[in-house]
C-alpha cells in the first residue's frame, strides 16, 4: 500500500481554514481529531511494544533459532526463512543457479517425485515458496494448523531433499531460456543489465541472477545438488513464524524442519562494493517515454547515519504526493506519472536511488528539475517541520505496515535477524526515529546528495548527458 | 473483484527495482505492466513466479491507480465473519485440512443505508488496531460520455487537488501524519478511494472523504498540468508496452458494442482534450452520497462507525437520481476475429483467446460460479489442465492459463493465454489449448476434478481475502458491480454446490472456438 509523507508544516495540519455556519463545527472537530491523533501518535510506541508484538527467541534442541510471534486469534501459521547467500553464490559460468535451484524444490522432494509432491501439497492445503535474491535464498510457508500436520513434512523434504530430477530441471531450464529469450529485445532489460554494470563493475551483483542463454543451459542436476548443499545449513538461516503455534510446538517442529543439515555453509566470499557514481549513460531505444535512473551512495542499516538518512529520503522521494521530487516532477510540471527515491539496501552494497519516465521530449527538462531537487536538498537540507513530520510518518506507519499482516511480520522478523538489529528493535525503533535532529539530516544529505550521480537514461537521443 | 481477488493479478513494481528481472518472472513481465488493478488490494502469495504464471498473465479490467505503491502487501489475515463463513463451505469440500476454526470475536459484517442514500457495509476485524476506509463511487470508465474517455480516471486524480475547506496536500499530510497510506483506482465499473488508518483517525478520514465528495476546488492550471500526469501515465502503461498496445486493441474488437471497448485510460487524442469543465460535468453527476459504496473494515464498531458516517457523510444532501446503469449491450458474436501485433521488442511470440460470458451480475444462478471453476479447472494454476497438459506433459508451452472475470457489471471475458517453448511453435500451442478447451466442452469435468478445483479456489479466496482491506475490496467492488453483502457472503456455498454438469455446460455454451477473438503478440522475425 502506498504510504505518505508529508510536505509541509506540521502545524497547517491544525490550521484548517474554518468557513461559516455548522462547518466551523465540523472543522473543530477535524482538528480536536488532529489533536487526539497526536496524542494516540505518541502511543504508538506502546502499541509497537505491546506484548503481542513483543517476539520471543526460540532455540530447538539442536541449535536451530527463530523469532516467533504468536497469533492464535485464527487457525494459520506463517513460516518464512532466509539462507544467506543467494545468487551471489553462483559460480561464474553457472549464472542462474540459485534462482534455478529455489524453483525446484518443490518439483519433487524425498521419495516424491514433481507430481505427487505436487499433488500432495495441494490437499494439504498450504502454500509453499522459494525463491532467490541477490543475498540469500528466501523460503516460506503458509498453512492451516489445525489438525494436519502434513504440510510441515512437505516442506521438510523440500528444505532437505530436493530431488532435481532430470524432467522438471529441463522444464524448468526451458523456462528460465524463454523468459531471458522473451526480454533479449526489450531495451529496459537490455539497459537494466548495462545499469548493473555501470554501477557495480566486475561485481557479483552485476551478473545476471537469472543467468544468460549459455549459463542456463550448462546447468545440470549435479550442480544443483552441490548449490544445495553448500548453501543449506542451520548456520546462516534466519526464521520467523508468526500464528498458531506456541514456542514449544515450534521448537519440535523447527528440528524437524531445519535440525538435520549440515550445521555450517560453504559459501564463496562476497566483497563489499561502492557502487560506481559519476558516470552517465544515454541507452538509446525509440521509446514514447525516456525512463531516468539516478543513483547517490547509500547508507547501511548498522551505520549511524542511517535513520537521519531514511527520514531524508522520505522527505525527498520516500513517497508519493508529498515529497520533494513528487512535487517538483509531477504535482507541479506534470513530467511523470511516478517519481521516486528508495535506499536500497544490499548486504555488500547501498544505494540511493532515484526513478522515473517521461515523454522523450521533455527528459531533458526532467532531468534538470531532478538535479535542481537534490541539489537544494542537499544544500539547504529539509525544514524541521518536514523532519517531524518524516518522524511521525516512519514511526507510524511501521505498525500499520510491517506488523499489520502475519506475512509483513513474519518477513520483518526474518530481516531483523538478518540485519542484527536485535529482538528488541520493533520496541527500540520509534525512539531511534525520534532522536534524529534536523542538522543530522542536513548533514547526511549534504554527505550522500553534493556528488555526482550514475544515471541511465533510457530512450531517444537527448541533450543533457554529457560524459 | 471475486475473480479478480482470487487470481492475484498484482503487478506489483519490483520492490528491488536495481535487482534485474529475472528467471521466471521476466517472461511475463511484458503482459503484465498494463493492467494496474487495485494494486495494493490484491493478493501477492510467496509462491514463486512460475506458480503465479497464470495469474500473472492475464489481462485484467484495467484499474488504474492513482500512485503506485512501493512494493506489495502480502495480506494474511482472516477477517472473522468471512472466515466464518468461508471455511463453513471449505471444510466440507476441504476435508483433509479442516481446523477446528474458533470463532474469533467474529463481529458480524453491518450494512445499512444512511438517509441520503449512502451505502455502508462495516466489516469488524479486531486482531490489529488497523482499519481500512473505503469510498466506492458507482462509476468508472464504462459511464463516460462518448468521447470523454479517460475522464473517469482523471478526475479520480483530481480529487487529490484540494477542497473549499482543504487545501491540496492536507488529506495526504493527516494520512502521512499517523503513519497511514492511502490511494485510489478506477476501473471500467467505479472508482474507489480509499486509506489505512489506526482507529482513532477514522472520523478525520471520513471528514476529508465527505468534503472531497463535495467541495472539491479545480483550478483550468491544475487539470492541465494533472492532465499530462495522466497522459505520461498512459505513455507508461500502454503505449510502452507492445502486449498493453495489443491487449487495448484486442479489446476494442473483442468489444464491439459494450463499453469496456475503450480502456480505462481512455484514448490518448480523447484525453489530451480532456477539460475543467469535463471533470465538473462528471463529478456533479457521480460524486453524490446515494451513487457512493463506503466500506470500513477493521478494529472498529459497526455502530460506532454508523454514528461517525452519519457526522460527516450523513450531513451531504442526496444527490439527483441516477438512471439505472443500463448500458449497452454485445451483439451475438458470429465470426472468429483476430488482432495481431508485430513488434521489434518481443521476441517471444504469444496468444490469447477470449469469449464473451456472462458476469455474476448478469449470468443466471449458478453460470457465473461454474464458469470460476470451469477457469479453475482449465488454467488456474499448475494443478490446471492447460499447465499439465502443455507445459508439463507435452512441453509445448513456457506457460498457459485461463481466467474467468466474473466481477463486472455487464457481460464479461473467458480468456485462454499462452507462450510456446523455444523449440515449439506458436500455432501447435494454440491448437493445443484449442484441444482442452474442446475437451472439456464435450467430455465435461470428473467430480474429482471438479472437488479439487473447488478445494484450490476456496483456499484462494481463505487466504488470499484474509486482509482488510482485500475483504473491504470484495465488498466494495461487489457492491459497485450489482451485488449485495449476501452475494459475498455467500460466495463459497455456491461455489460449493457446482456440479460437473454445469462447469461441461458452461464451457459448451460459451467458449465456441469459431466464435471468438484471438490477440498474437510476435517477434518483428518470426521464429
Amino acid at each position: 500500500m502506498r504510504m505518505y509523507q508529508h510536505r509541509g508544516a506540521v502545524g497547517r495540519g491544525l490550521a484548517i481554514p474554518l468557513v461559516v455556519g455548522e462547518r466551523i463545527a465540523a472543522r473543530l472537530t477535524i482538528a480536536l481529531a488532529i489533536f487526539l491523533v497526536a496524542i494516540v501518535f505518541l502511543n504508538i510506541s506502546a502499541l509497537a511494544a505491546d506484548a503481542a508484538m513483543a517476539p520471543q527467541g526460540v532455540k530447538s534442541e539442536k541449535g536451530v533459532t527463530a523469532w516467533l510471534i504468536e497469533d492464535h486469534t485464527v487457525p494459520i501459521i506463517t513460516i518464512k526463512f532466509v539462507f544467506g547467500g543467494g545468487t551471489t553464490q553462483d559460480p561464474v559460468g553457472k549464472e542462474g543457479l540459485a534462482k534455478m535451484m529455489a524453483d525446484l524444490l518443490d518439483e519433487g522432494a524425498g521419495d516424491l517425485d514433481s507430481d505427487a509432491f505436487q499433488i500432495k501439497l495441494d490437499e494439504a492445503g498450504a502454500e509453499i515458496g522459494f525463491g532467490a535474491k541477490r543475498d540469500g535464498i528466501y523460503g516460506s510457508m503458509r498453512m492451516l494448523s489445525g489438525g494436519n500436520q502434513a504440510a510441515f513434512d512437505l516442506l521438510r523434504l523440500a528444505v532437505n531433499s530436493p530431488r532435481f530430477d532430470q524432467e522438471p530441471v529441463d522444464r524448468v531450464r526451458a523456462q528460465f531460456l524463454s523468459g531471458i529469450i522473451a526480454s533479449q529485445r526489450d531495451p529496459n532489460t537490455i539497459a537494466d543489465h548495462v545499469w548493473q554494470s555501470m554501477i557495480y563493475g566486475a561485481h557479483p551483483y552485476s551478473r545476471p541472477g537469472g543467468g544468460t542463454k549459455s549459463s542456463i543451459a550448462g546447468i545440470t542436476p549435479g550442480d544443483l545438488k552441490a548449490f544445495h548443499k553448500a548453501n543449506f545449513a542451520r548456520y546462516g538461516l534466519q526464521i520467523g513464524v508468526v500464528g498458531d503455534i506456541d514456542a514449544k510446538s515450534l521448537r519440535e517442529k523447527l528440528d524437524l524442519l531445519f535440525g538435520d543439515l549440515p550445521q555450517n555453509q560453504v559459501l564463496t566470499p562476497v566483497a563489499d562494493v561502492a557502487p560506481k557514481l559519476d558516470r552517465e549513460v544515454l541507452y538509446v531505444a525509440d521509446l514514447p517515454q525516456t525512463s531516468l535512473r539516478l543513483a547517490f551512495p547509500g547508507i547501511a542499516f548498522s551505520e549511524p547515519e542511517y535513520y537521519p538518512a531514511l527520514l531524508m529520503n522520505n522527505i525527498l522521494g520516500g513517497a508519493p504526493f508529498t515529497s520533494h521530487l513528487w512535487e517538483e516532477v509531477r504535482d507541479k510540471r506534470g513530467l511523470s506519472y511516478d517519481v521516486d527515491s528508495d535506499l536500497k539496501h544490499n548486504q555488500h552494497s547501498n544505494a540511493l536511488v532515484v526513478t522515473t519516465s517521461t515523454r522523450a521530449d521533455r527528459a531533458v527538462e526532467t532531468l534538470d528539475v531532478i538535479r535542481q531537487t537534490i541539489s537544494e536538498l542537499a544544500e539547504k537540507g529539509p525544514t524541521e517541520a518536514e523532519v517531524e513530520a518524516s518522524k511521525k510518518y516512519l514511526i507510524g506507519v511501521y505498525a500499520l505496515k510491517e506488523l499489520d499482516s502475519s506475512s509483513s511480520l513474519a518477513a520483518a522478523l526474518v530481516e531483523m535477524q538478518a540485519e542484527k538489529l536485535g529482538i528488541d528493535y520493533i520496541q527500540r525503533r520509534p525512539a531511534l526515529i525520534e532522536q534524529v535532529t534536523l542538522d543530522q539530516v542536513k548533514a547526511v544529505a549534504k554527505k550522500l546528495l553534493s556528488g555526482h550521480p550514475a544515471i541511465l537514461a533510457v530512450g531517444r537521443p537527448m541533450k543533457g548527458l554529457c560524459r | 473483484m471475486i475473480a479478480l481477488l482470487q487470481n492475484n493479478a498484482a503487478p506489483v513494481p519490483d520492490a528491488s527495482k536495481d535487482e534485474a528481472q529475472v528467471g521466471r518472472a521476466n517472461m511475463q513481465s511484458a503482459r503484465m505492466d498494463r493492467s494496474g488493478p487495485p494494486i495494493s488490494f490484491l493478493p501477492h502469495t510467496d509462491r514463486k513466479p512460475c506458480r503465479l504464471q497464470n495469474e500473472e498473465h492475464i489481462t485484467l479490467p484495467q484499474a488504474l491507480v492513482i500512485a503506485r505503491p512501493p512494493q506489495s502487501e502480502p495480506p494474511h489475515k482472516l477477517s472473522a465473519s468471512w472466515l466464518r463463513n468461508a471455511f463453513a463451505g471449505a471444510a466440507l469440500v476441504l476435508a483433509t485440512t479442516a481446523p477446528v476454526l474458533a470463532a474469533n470475536d467474529g463481529g458480524r459484517v453491518a450494512d445499512f443505508l444512511l438517509e441520503n442514500g449512502m451505502e455502508v457495509v462495516v466489516v469488524p476485524d479486531h486482531r490489529a488496531p488497523i482499519v481500512t476506509h473505503m469510498v466506492w463511487y458507482k462509476t468508472g470508465s464504462a459511464d463516460e460520455p462518448a468521447g470523454k474517455s479517460g475522464i473517469a480516471h482523471f478526475f479520480e486524480h483530481l480529487m487529490f487537488k484540494g477542497t473549499t475547506n482543504c487545501a491540496a496536500g492536507e488529506f495526504e499530510r493527516a494520512v502521512a501524519d499517523v503513519g497511514g497510506s492511502m490511494n485510489a483506482f478506477t476501473a471500467y465499473d467505479y472508482t474507489a478511494f480509499h486509506e489505512t488508518v489506526p482507529p482513532s483517525a477514522l472520523e478525520e478520514m471520513m471528514g476529508f472523504e465527505a468534503d472531497r465528495m463535495r467541495n472539491l476546488t479545480l483550478s483550468d492550471e491544475v487539470v492541465e498540468t494533472e492532465r499530462d500526469v495522466i497522459l505520461e501515465e498512459r505513455r507508461l502503461s500502454i503505449d510502452s508496452d507492445p502486449q498493453a498496445v495489443l491487449d487495448v486493441e484486442v479489446d476494442a474488437t473483442l468489444w464491439q458494442n459494450q463499453r469496456y471497448r475503450i480502456p480505462v485510460i481512455g484514448w490518448m487524442q480523447e484525453i489530451e482534450q480532456l477539460n475543467r469543465t469535463d471533470a465538473k460535468a462528471f463529478y456533479d453527476k457521480y460524486y453524490t452520497p446515494n451513487n457512493a459504496v463506503l466500506v470500513v473494515a477493521g478494529d472498529v464498531d459497526p455502530d460506532a462507525v454508523k454514528e461517525l458516517a452519519e457526522k460527516t457523510y450523513g450531513k451531504l444532501p442526496r444527490g439527483p437520481e441516477l438512471l439505472p446503469r443500463i448500458r449497452p449491450v454485445e451483439p451475438e458474436q458470429n465470426t472468429k476475429r483476430t488482432v495481431t501485433l508485430t513488434d521489434a521488442r518481443v521476441s517471444m511470440p504469444n496468444f490469447s483467446t477470449q469469449w464473451v460470458v456472462p458476469s455474476y451480475n448478469t449470468a443466471k444462478p449458478g453460470e457465473a460460479e461454474a464458469l470460476d471453476l470451469l477457469a479453475e479447472i482449465l488454467g488456474g494454476d499448475t494443478r490446471s489442465r492447460l499447465h499439465q497438459e502443455l507445459v508439463v506433459k507435452q512441453g509445448i508451452a513456457t506457460y498457459a492459463g485461463a481466467l474467468f472475470q466474473g466481477d463486472m457489471l455487464d457481460a464479461t471475458y473467458f480468456i485462454i493465454y499462452g507462450s510456446p517453448s523455444d523449440d515449439a511453435k506458436l500455432a501447435d500451442l494454440e491448437a493445443a489449448a484449442d484441444a482442452e478447451v474442446a475437451r472439456i466442452a464435450k467430455d465435461g469435468v470428473t467430480r474429482d476434478d471438479l472437488d479439487q478445483a473447488k478445494n484450490r479456489y476456496l483456499r484462494k479466496l481463505f487466504f488470499d481475502q484474509d486482509e482488510r482491506s482485500h475483504l473491504a475490496s470484495r465488498y466494495g467492488s461487489t457492491l459497485s458491480t450489482g451485488g449485495t453483502v449476501r452475494d459475498v457472503e455467500g460466495l463459497p456455498d455456491r461455489i460449493r454446490f457446482v456440479t460437473p454438469e454445469q462447469v461441461k455446460a458452461v464451457a459448451a455454451r460459451y467458449l465456441m472456438l469459431d466464435h471468438s477473438t484471438t490477440g498474437y503478440l510476435l517477434p518483428k522475425t518470426e521464429k
